[in-house]
């Protein structure tokens, strides 16, 4: 199978591993996972199946124990996401506050609906749970970056600062 | 009302680094419990009634003491930073303005437990508050807190971050277990409890950010002073997340005796747009709703429970009187359907047929029956009043269904009024009901 990373990746993956089993008792590698998997996520955006086999030969798992994790988290992508990844929070606090407005004005402008990515692979929009913000609603991260007390036109004009 | 400062005492510098915590008198007590015996610790923690702060509400110092003296193997603290539970977003700012607090309690914890090894599990959201804790973790080690000899005691412990990636169900305890050995987040059956055999097998402990926060107080003002801080059942204070209809949204720390009606109108400067209040949930989404009627009620864990209700994580959702109670209802019903791990079948089928059949009703399709019918399914995942744990392997389901009936004993009329009508009769609906897995 292919190799999922470059030269320079390979040895980030190496180390950061090395790291994280560090962390763990030495017959416990598979505890390694969450964060090999959010390595693997960190290097090439998502988890592609090469990038699961590695995971899987550092912590002497099979394969199919990594993709249970890579599929059972909402953070970890095992089809590639577009390049800014829009969580917008619709739960309770947060709809009470306006939130669900917000979700549709961006479904509106971004033309697709929660849960897809825009056609030229630039934006995925995504309904997400509670942030951990609900005073601060309504809220959303854009790849793991908080934005709070947002109306729909802030929310707008930080997706037109995105490249 | 406005409590004693514990937990927030440090929060107003905005400085999370060890120098500003030292400086603040941090790390006295560990140095003090240091020289003390295990068990007196514990003991001390019995004494200071602290209940555990991340929803059950259970005794912390009794849960340490179920850990076995005489089994061999390692034992473990986890620290729950997993904070998932709509309304709730306390922990994350003691991580992000006080995290030393924290990890003093930790290696209080671990003194106390004799534990080697502290796993701080922290949701995978949480970007921001994870690169403090990873700082403040690695200023512990460089100041000889966490390692080889903490503070020169010859006591040995490692303290690891270790990030969530997004799953509710991992702040389920076993859940949580399940997790940081590297697997999808499924609940155990219990027992057997985790103080028995949690991570990898061995003695494990497991409690919430602000339980662990709140140990150096009880040893900087004694058990005792801890306690009368408190109600006889429950000491100190607590930290309460203020969110939904309010002027002033926050955490606030609260006195035990604070109620409702201080926490909204006093600290929460009332509701916005000086409309009325409908119903107030008291301890996060799956805390059962109570009408506004009922708010003349202290925060603390015994008398939300004779209210019927419960403190749970301390997050309190006000909601006005432009609320629809069945759109609310479906909101928080579809995050548990969204989030059940699927391993228990009348959690798994009854989440989503509770979201289906309070769209309908939203939507106007709604029938006589299915006021019925959502009651039935609620009562097969969890009977009200609460019969205690059973029917189910962990308590999401219990928390899908406790909404469920309480919405409906204090909001039926409105329930009705839907189905007769055959629309929604709110005037400003929220938005579309969106996409998600469960129409
Ligand atoms: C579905 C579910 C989700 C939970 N989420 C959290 C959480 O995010 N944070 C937390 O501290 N406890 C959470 N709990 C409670 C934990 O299972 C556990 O009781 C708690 O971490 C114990 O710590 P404490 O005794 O210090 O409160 C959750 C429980 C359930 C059933
Ligand atoms: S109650 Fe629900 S979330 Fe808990 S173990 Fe059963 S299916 Fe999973
Ligand atoms: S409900 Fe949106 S951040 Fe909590």
């Amino acid at each position: 199978m292919a190799a999922p990373f470059d030269a320079d990746q390979q040895a980030r993956f190496d180390a950061g591993i090395a790291k994280l089993l560090s962390q763990f008792p030495n017959d416990r590698k598979q505890a390694a996972m969450m964060g090999a998997v959010r390595l693997v996520q960190e290097l090439v955006g998502w988890v592609p199946p090469e990038g699961m086999e590695q995971v899987a030969q550092k912590l002497e798992v099979p394969v199919s124990k990594v993709l249970e994790v890579a599929t059972f988290y909402v953070m970890f992508f095992t089809k590639k996401p577009g390049k800014y990844v829009i969580d917008v929070c619709t739960n309770i606090s947060c709809s009470l506050c306006g939130a669900e407005k917000l979700l549709e004005g961006l479904e509106r402008k971004l033309d697709v609906h929660a849960g897809e990515t825009t056609a030229d692979g630039k934006f995925t929009l995504r309904e997400a749970e509670c942030l951990g913000s609900c005073h601060t609603a309504p809220c959303l991260q854009i790849n793991e970056d908080h934005h709070e007390n947002l109306s729909l036109k802030q929310a707008e004009e930080l997706l037109a600062k995105l490249a | 009302m406005a409590a004693t400062e514990l937990i927030t005492r440090n929060w107003k510098k905005k400085d999370p680094s060890l120098k500003a915590y030292e400086a603040a008198g941090g790390y006295q007590q560990l140095r003090k419990v240091l020289k003390m015996q295990p068990a007196d610790v514990t003991a001390e923690v019995k004494k200071s009634n602290l209940r555990g702060r991340g929803g059950a509400g259970f005794p912390t110092g009794m849960k340490w003491s179920f850990v076995p003296a005489n089994n061999p193997k390692p034992r473990y603290l986890c620290v729950n930073a997993d904070e998932s539970e709509p309304g709730t977003f306390k922990d994350r700012y003691i991580m992000e303005w006080d995290p030393h607090s924290m990890l003093e309690g930790c290696a209080i914890a671990c003194y106390a437990l004799n534990a080697h090894a502290c796993y701080i599990y922290t949701r995978g959201e949480y970007k921001f508050p994870a690169e403090v804790m990873d700082k403040a973790i690695a200023e512990a080690y460089a100041a000889g807190i966490f390692g080889k000899s903490v503070l020169g005691s010859g006591f040995q412990m490692d303290c690891y971050q270790v990030r969530g990636a997004g799953a509710y169900i991992c702040g389920e305890e076993t859940g949580l277990l399940e997790s940081l050995e590297g697997k999808k987040g499924w609940p155990r059956l219990k027992p057997p409890f985790p103080a028995v055999s949690g991570l990898f097998g061995c003695p494990t402990v497991v409690n919430n950010v602000e339980t662990l926060a709140s140990l150096p107080f009880i040893f900087e003002m004694g058990a005792e002073k801890y306690a009368a801080l408190g109600t006889p059942k429950s000491g100190g204070t607590r930290l309460i997340a203020l969110s939904g209809h309010v002027n002033k949204p926050g955490v606030f720390e609260c006195e035990m005796k604070t109620t409702l009606r201080e926490l909204i109108y006093d600290l929460g400067g009332g509701i916005t747009g000086g409309r009325k209040l409908k119903a107030v949930i008291p301890g996060g989404s799956s805390a059962p709703v109570l009408p506004a009627s009922n708010i003349d009620i202290a925060m603390e864990f015994e008398a939300l429970k004779d209210a019927g209700t419960m403190a749970g994580s301390g997050a309190v959702i006000a909601m006005d009187d432009s609320t629809c109670m069945v759109r609310a209802l479906w909101r928080i019903t579809r995050f548990y359907a969204e989030e059940s791990c699927g391993q228990c079948t009348p959690c798994r089928e009854g989440t989503p047929w509770m979201t289906r059949l309070l769209r309908k009703i939203e939507e106007g399709r709604g029938q006589p029956e299915d006021i019925n019918m959502l009651l039935s399914v609620a009562s097969s995942i969890a009977p009200f009043p609460p019969m205690g744990l059973g029917q189910t392997i962990c308590a999401l389901g219990d928390a899908a269904a406790l909404p469920v009936h309480s919405f409906l004993q204090f909001f039926r009329a409105e329930f009705e009024e839907h189905i007769r009508l055959g629309r929604c009769p709110f005037e400003k609906p929220w938005g579309s009901l969106g996409e998600g897995r469960f129409q």
